[in-house]
């Protein structure tokens, strides 16, 4: 990373990803009110910025965003035991695979998000709903790309193993678990991003906690720039999120094609 | 006469109404390289696995050191035309993949890598990965991997086939001066009739399937541990004639 800072052409792209920031801000600023649109509809910078500090104390906004953090993390790092638990489950047992497959594609199909108001009926307006939303999210995209991953496997590299007598153990810690990664963590990124729309949308159905109740109180009091806030906000926990799985990953996955070269 | 490391006793296999290879007899004695050459399809991958153990055989019985194989052992190890490196360990560790699975310590397993890597002539990439080494030096590593676990018997499916024609030479001088060295008994497969003739004692040759070994051809030429002089020799072209001869080459050509 240092090294590549101090490439001339990265240099220049960092300097220009800074200044469409800077031209974004101060069109966000001055544009609406330039174009005579009322603050209503798009409050300038500044007032979102005043609108945040406001929050910090009057709306306790940290802890509504500790609430919602909290929960997608759950959310997700339960989603994705189960999602690699099932795939490899399913990949090493083909017979499992062929009666569970309609029924995990049927599930797939469902939109998750519209369990949402039965995990508030069943479980009131906890924090369990939420997580709950995001578990069923999160599962998805990690159960099929570990599946495909163990399906992909070349069974001459099982047989390489299996001849120089390795134990079913020794395969899956030495052959499916590495071959599986890669794909793995692509789902990871995708789950990222959903897990925070699954906590979300479970916040808007119900309850008094979290950054989707603050979303909904900003809207029934007519609060545009409470609104942006709170967008803002949970935009934040959904990059954290992302970043720490692209973190993770560079250094897991280094021997992949590409990244080798970099690291060296 | 030599022990015998590897023998085949009325073999055959079947799966389900086809069968594969029918009344397989023959003997490989310590420190052998047998060439088995044969038409597309006529069984001889499904050979090589009965002799690893992975597949059972229908009928009959393959014996190596005697006895009979019935599961994979450490007797016997097998190289493909795929290298089958795993892309996640670096060259040495993939070098070590067998002896780890077989629990041998890890300075052992060390420095038997770093000692056949450099007979394999790769001493330098012991910690590259695999994507960093041409289809060539991956093969040398797959070479290496197989001579790490110190096999009795040395079974190779067409490991040379997915090369370019230089590279393979190359390979098959390294495979010839190793093999010399260090005495290994080998079952060669290949669709190559040079490559059999330069590198080996002697060649079976199968049948259409239901395969079954329809001639034995001694290869009487000295040096086996050069197979890039063998190449040149005078006697290889007519061992080429027998073996087109033998398989039928040629004479569909109108
Ligand atoms: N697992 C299998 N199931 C059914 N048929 C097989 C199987 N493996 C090989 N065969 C058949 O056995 C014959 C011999 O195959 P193989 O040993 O791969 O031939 P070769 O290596 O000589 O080209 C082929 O006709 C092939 O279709
Ligand atoms: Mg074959």
């Amino acid at each position: 990373m240092g090294s590549e800072l101090s490439n001339p052409s990265t240099q220049r792209m960092v300097l220009a990803s800074l200044a469409l920031a800077v031209i974004s801000l101060a069109a966000w600023e001055w544009g609406p009110r330039a174009l005579g649109i009322p603050q209503f509809i798009i409050p300038p910078a500044s007032q979102v910025w005043e609108e945040f500090l406001k929050m910090l104390t009057r709306d306790r906004l940290m802890y509504h965003t500790g609430i919602t953090a909290m929960q997608v993390v759950v959310g997700f790092v339960l989603g994705m035991i189960l999602g690699m638990a099932v795939g490899f489950i399913l990949g090493m047992s083909p017979t499992a695979e062929f009666v569970l497959s309609p029924y995990i594609l049927a599930l797939q199909i469902a939109p998750k998000v519209a369990f949402a108001p039965l995990f508030v009926i069943w479980f009131g307006y906890t924090v369990y709903p939420k997580i709950l939303v995001a578990i069923l999210i999160v599962f998805f995209p990690i159960m099929i790309n570990v599946l495909g991953a163990v399906r992909a496997i070349d069974p001459d590299i099982v047989r390489l193993a299996r001849s120089f007598n390795a134990s079913k153990v020794q395969i899956f810690r030495k052959i499916e678990f590495p071959a599986s990664l890669p794909p793995f963590f692509a789902g990871l990124r995708i789950a990222a991003t959903l897990a925070v729309i699954g906590v979300l949308v479970g916040e808007l159905v119900g309850g008094n906690q979290g950054l989707g109740y603050l979303l909904t109180f900003g809207e029934g009091a007519g609060n545009t720039p409470m609104v942006f806030v709170t967008i803002i906000m949970l935009t934040i926990i959904g990059i954290l999120l992302y970043g720490a799985i692209v973190l993770i990953e560079n250094r897991v996955l280094h021997w992949l094609p590409g990244r080798a070269r970099r690291a060296s | 006469m030599a022990q015998i490391r590897l023998e085949c006793r009325n073999v055959a296999k079947r799966f389900g109404a086809i069968t594969a290879v029918q009344n397989l007899n023959f003997k490989i004695a310590d420190g052998e390289v047998v060439s088995l050459i044969g038409p597309s399809g006529c069984g001889k991958s499904t050979l090589l696995n009965m002799g690893s153990g992975l597949d059972p055989a229908s009928e009959g019985e393959v014996l190596v050191d005697g006895e009979k194989v019935t599961k994979p052992n450490e007797h016997v190890a097998f190289m493909l035309q795929k290298d089958l490196l795993l892309p996640w360990r670096t060259i040495r560790q993939n070098v070590e993949f067998g002896l780890e699975i077989r629990g041998v310590p890890a300075s052992e397993r060390k420095a038997i890598s770093l000692e056949l890597l450099r007979k394999c002539r790769l001493p330098d990439f012991a910690e590259n990965y695999p994507h960093q080494l041409s289809g060539g030096m991956r093969q040398r590593a797959a070479l290496a991997r197989t001579l790490a676990v110190d096999p009795a018997v040395l079974l190779m499916d067409e490991p040379f086939s997915a090369l370019d024609a230089q590279t393979k030479m190359v390979l098959q001088q390294d495979l010839g001066r190793t093999l010399a060295e260090t005495g290994k008994t080998t079952l060669f497969v290949t669709h190559d009739l040079v490559e059999a003739i330069a590198l080996s004692d002697r060649v079976l040759v199968m049948s259409q399937r239901p395969g079954t070994i329809i001639e034995e051809i001694v290869i009487d030429i000295p040096g086996r541990e050069n197979p890039m002089e063998r190449r040149k020799s005078p006697k290889t072209g007519p061992y080429i004639a027998q073996l087109m001869s033998l398989l039928h080459i040629g004479e569909e050509v109108h």
